[in-house]
């Protein structure tokens, strides 16, 4: 089996041969199942208790404090300790609360965060599932997780969480349209709702800046509506800690409510790398144009840090978002939906549709 | 036409307030060397308190064992929640005039709020806000505690 961090294709394929000769066909699948879900619930752990140790740190740098440093060197710790401490936590089930749909909630949060994560290209090779219609699939299951949220709230019998909840569903549903409609600009743009594809489109240059001014508006509008798609401030209004304590997960406790925080957390990486994959070019190094030398200098660097140093910039800019601007009211929410993004969003899906029929682009 | 001026030119304030706070707040992260964390117990030794930290109340007194307090009692008075207690005695003055003057100017830290107003109270300025905040004792008595040292006395020229 050789290993070449630049393509994975190789990889993989002689992985699923090496299966293939030692056992049945559907065994097979059931173990490269098995695999892949284990892979990605470490990195899901992983990455989402790093994200935790992020986001304490850049608010710190934000408000000019340190953030953790006692538990482990600059706090590296903290959060493995936080976690630690979250697992050994009692479940608390509230007086007359939904039994089954209060420990069903969590799940369905945590499961149409894996079902969006499937599709992520990594690296060339590296994605699980390359469907025709990637976009398509994703902006589907990213919105079940609300349905979780909707149920987590009405089965904790209590109204400040069913209050976090009803005004997360009109958030999402609201922003649903939005994101929808800047990736549909995108894919106008690239010609395809395929992942890979869309990726293997941006080889010259990244889609922010072939498609220059619809681009851009469409990467603004997709940033805005992402955050607000994940429940991260400033439109953090769903669990409100200053209002609602915290909102729909108010009356979870251990392991339940790690769920919820890991999904969050999740969905912010996933939101930032799907801006990567449409906007920033996925795991594509940066090529200028005529530039020979940078290029190939770029094309050393292996695609899986390209895509992570893109992911991270993009989640750095979320987190600046929630730390300097004020939560927003519902009505204020609902004005920036429907009186600005989506008028805004259709005409530049017009302007779009110009710029790809006048080939006026890169 | 004027609507429409309007509605760009709220999308194009809005725009410009947002990256005025993402400007300053970014300030913020790019200037880690001016963060205002106190690493506490590994910079004890040099770490200073500013001027106007409330830690205690203390009675300054000069070299020569003086201060200005006379035992009036206007702190006593102001003290909000009784962390102080006035005991004052009579004194025969040099002139055979008796006069009062502190005996024992007695605080309770333990009862302190810290408002400050015995301090702006004061009408001679002889108890001040002291920076020190390590109050942490084993016994509760010994957060009762006498402000005027032994054998001090008022100084001179201080009008009551």
């Amino acid at each position: 089996m050789g290993f070449n961090i630049y393509d994975f294709t190789e990889m993989t394929h002689n992985m699923h041969l090496w299966f293939l000769e030692r056992m049945s066909p559907a065994m097979t699948t059931v173990v490269e199942w098995t695999i892949i879900g284990v892979c990605y619930l470490l990195f899901i752990a992983l990455f989402g208790l790093f994200l935790v140790y992020a986001e304490r740190k850049v608010c710190a740098a934000f408000q000019q404090r340190l953030g953790p440093t006692r538990v482990g060197y600059w706090g590296l710790l903290q959060t493995i300790a936080d976690f630690l401490k979250l697992l050994m936590k009692e479940l608390i089930m509230p007086k007359s609360a939904d039994k089954f749909l209060y420990n069903l909630a969590p799940f369905i949060v945590m499961i149409a965060t894996f079902m969006a994560i499937a599709v992520l290209p990594f690296g060339k090779g590296l994605q699980t599932m390359d469907f025709d219609i990637g976009i398509f699939y994703v902006t589907a299951v990213s919105s079940i997780g609300v349905i979780g949220i909707l149920i987590a709230g009405w089965s904790s019998n209590n109204k400040y969480s069913l209050i976090g909840a009803m005004r997360s569903g009109a958030q999402i549903l609201s922003y649903e349209l939005s994101v929808s409609l800047s990736l549909v600009t995108m894919i106008i743009f690239a010609g395809t709702m395929q992942l890979s594809g869309i990726v293997e489109g941006q080889r010259d240059a990244w889609f922010l800046f072939k498609g220059h001014i619809p681009a851009l508006i469409a990467f603004v509008i997709f940033l805005i509506a992402g955050t607000a798609e994940t429940n991260r401030g400033p439109f953090d209004l769903a669990e409100a800690e200053s209002e609602l304590t915290a909102g729909f997960h108010t009356e979870y406790s251990g392991i339940k409510f790690a769920f919820f925080f890991l999904a969050e957390y999740i969905n912010m990486f996933i939101v930032a790398a799907m801006a990567t994959t449409v906007f920033l070019g996925g795991w594509m190094p940066l090529h200028f144009g005529s530039l020979e030398s940078f290029n190939h200098v770029m094309d050393f660097i292996p695609p899986l840090v390209w895509f992570f140093i893109k992911v991270c910039g993009v989640i750095f800019l979320i987190m600046w978002f929630k730390w300097t601007f004020p939560r927003l009211r519902v009505d204020q929410i609902l004005t920036l939906e429907w009186k600005y993004l989506l008028p805004i969003n259709l005409i530049n899906i017009l302007l779009m549709c110009l710029v790809v029929l006048t080939k006026f682009h890169l | 036409m004027n609507a429409i001026f309007e509605y760009f030119g709220t999308i194009f304030k809005g725009v410009k307030t947002l990256l005025t706070g993402m400007k300053i707040t970014g300030k913020y992260v790019f200037t880690p060397w001016k963060h205002v964390t106190q690493q506490y117990p590994e910079n004890r030794e040099t770490l200073k308190m500013f001027d106007r930290y409330r830690g205690e109340v203390i009675m300054p007194h000069n070299e020569n064992n003086e201060h200005l307090c006379t035992g009036c009692g206007i702190c006593e008075l102001n003290c909000p929640n009784g962390s102080i207690e006035i005991i004052s005695k009579m004194v025969v003055s040099e002139d055979g005039k008796k006069k009062r003057a502190i005996d024992q100017h007695i605080y309770h830290l333990g009862m302190c709020t810290f408002c400050n107003l015995c301090v702006k109270a004061c009408p001679t300025g002889a108890i001040v806000m002291g920076q020190n905040f390590e109050h942490a004792v084993w016994d509760r008595s010994k957060l009762t505690k006498v402000l005027n040292q032994p054998g001090s006395k008022i100084a001179q020229g201080v009008k009551e």
